[in-house]
């Protein structure tokens, strides 16, 4: 697990960005914690300076969306999903799963309270 | 509506192919292309495919999802007229393909010098451009950059990077003067000495210097670069040529209102061949930005099939940005030449930074980043949302 940090250091609508195996991405949205690859599928870019509109994040080179609950893009340029990591919250801090493997599963990964 | 022609099979002819289809249209579409080559992504032929760190099919803009659009491409042939009565689109091999609308989307042409072609003297627009600077652009030679706007300084900075020895010319005071103004531009010019390129501002250029092969630039103070390779960054034309005497108004390009709707019913124009009105602008505007290639033609798609489509706020500022030596160059808005620009972030020394644009009155009009993704977003949607002018 990756402690990301404490929830009143991501206030909603914010996002940081961590290292696992690679970087990966957090999201707040309202509350709710999100986590997916950093790197934008389509091209060099860190989907964690991107800007969040609901739940998708808009890559803020080529604009570029992608859900943060399944990974998936919203249409061109890019063209693969974004892997998602399991996001935990225990006794306030928030720590990601890190996905492990190459294979980018395009699944439901919400965020779990755990309080 | 149940033949549509999209002329031009690049970024913005593939996206109005998606949009009509997304929009419900289910007619016949044809796709000409002067190119041989499927749609393929061109900012990085300056970068990572002339690095060699992309191959040709990581260009590839179709999708598996594309298989679904159902259009016919005709791929290698040539647009040669088009005959507005009948919305006839003219092939260079004579072929008449009849519709009910036209998508103009036959985007530029990078330019050349008059007079003679020499050996080892390139333009990159193309992939077939890219290909053949790749191929002579080796460690060991002497590459000469002419123009140091965007693509000038990308390869720049590429065959920098490749240790190639690159000198760039440049004939304003500083890089990037046009759209970013004198300060920033001087702030530009030092990214090329991060990387040793010699750039030489305010020098025009005489003359290339070889009889069948280049070998030196020649500039007007007398001075001669030597070069095995030179790569002409000089701008690129609108291909509208094809266009003259058809009716369609051409003016610096295919003129056309905000939603890309030239004077001719059922005739749309989108990408880098479009002079289109624009929101926050008081004159029309062509604009070669990728950006632009792919939310123009949704907006034209829309026009063609008599649909509303409001877009996001933030599609109606130019936007573009700029991978050079190491550092992302971002700029959203309307830069005019009385603006004043204020850095009100990060570090200029360290090309870290966010600054903004003012007219007179202090209005913030464009904002422009180097290495700043994040603060950079949030002014472009701010700048978006101030209310457009009408003038």
């Amino acid at each position: 697990m990756i402690l990301v940090g404490a929830v009143s250091e991501i206030p909603a609508g914010e996002s940081v960005r961590v290292q696992g195996q690679v970087a990966i991405a957090v999201f707040n949205v309202d509350g709710e914690f999100y986590a997916i690859d950093d790197t934008c599928t389509h091209q060099d870019a860190s989907l964690s300076d991107g800007w969040l509109e609901g739940c998708a994040v808009e890559c803020p080179l080529h604009a570029a969306c992608f859900d943060l609950r399944t990974g998936r893009p919203s249409g061109p340029p890019a063209r693969k999903p974004v892997r998602t990591h399991e996001v935990v919250v225990v006794d306030g801090q928030v720590y990601v799963h890190e996905t492990i493997g190459t294979e980018v599963e395009v699944v439901g990964a919400v965020a779990e309270e755990v309080a | 509506m149940r033949a549509v022609t999209v002329v031009g099979a690049s970024l913005a002819g593939l996206t109005a192919v998606r949009a009509l289809r997304d929009q419900g249209y289910d007619g016949r579409i044809t796709v000409v292309g002067e190119e041989a080559h499927a749609p393929y992504d061109r900012p990085p032929l300056s970068k990572e495919y002339l690095a060699g760190t992309v191959s040709e099919a990581d260009l590839k803009l179709e999708t598996p999802e594309d298989a679904s659009l159902g259009a016919d491409w005709r791929l290698g042939r040539t647009a040669t007229a088009l005959d507005t009565a009948e919305r006839t689109v003219v092939l260079d091999d004579g072929e008449r393909i009849v519709s009910d609308g036209v998508v103009l989307a036959t985007g530029a042409r990078a330019r050349c010098l008059p007079g003679q072609a020499l050996d080892g003297v390139h333009t990159l627009r193309t992939l077939d451009d890219a290909i053949a600077l790749r191929k002579v652009l080796v460690p060991g030679s002497r590459l000469v950059v002419i123009g140091a706007g965007f693509i000038g300084s990308e390869i720049a900075s590429t065959a920098a990077g490749m240790g190639i020895e690159t000198d760039v010319v440049e004939a304003e005071p500083v890089p990037l003067r046009k759209p970013l103004g004198l300060e920033m531009g001087r702030l530009c010019a030092r990214l090329h000495a991060t990387r040793k390129v010699r750039l030489h501002t305010g020098a025009g250029l005489a003359g290339l210097v070889g009889s069948d092969r280049v070998t030196a630039v020649r500039l007007t103070d007398g001075r001669e670069l030597p070069a095995d390779v030179v790569v002409l960054g000089i701008g690129a034309s609108p291909c509208v040529d094809w266009l003259i005497g058809s009716g369609v108004e051409l003016a610096n390009g295919v003129r056309t209102d905000a939603r890309g709707v030239t004077n001719i019913p059922e005739v749309v124009a989108v990408g880098d061949c479009a002079n289109s009105d624009r929101a926050h602008a008081a004159e029309p505007m062509r604009l070669e930005h990728w950006t632009n290639a792919v939310q123009q033609p949704i907006v034209a798609a829309s026009a063609l099939l008599g649909r509303d489509y409001t877009p996001p706020a933030h599609h109606g500022l130019p936007y573009f940005w700029s991978d050079q030596y190491g550092h992302r160059i971002q700029f959203a808005g309307h830069r005019a030449e009385d603006s004043t620009v204020e850095v009100l972030e990060g570090d200029v020394t360290a090309f870290d930074f966010l600054a903004v644009y003012r007219d007179p009155a202090g209005t913030p009009v464009a904002v422009l980043a180097i290495d700043r993704a994040r603060s950079f977003g949030r002014w472009r949607r701010q700048l978006a949302g101030r209310p457009s002018t009408s003038n």
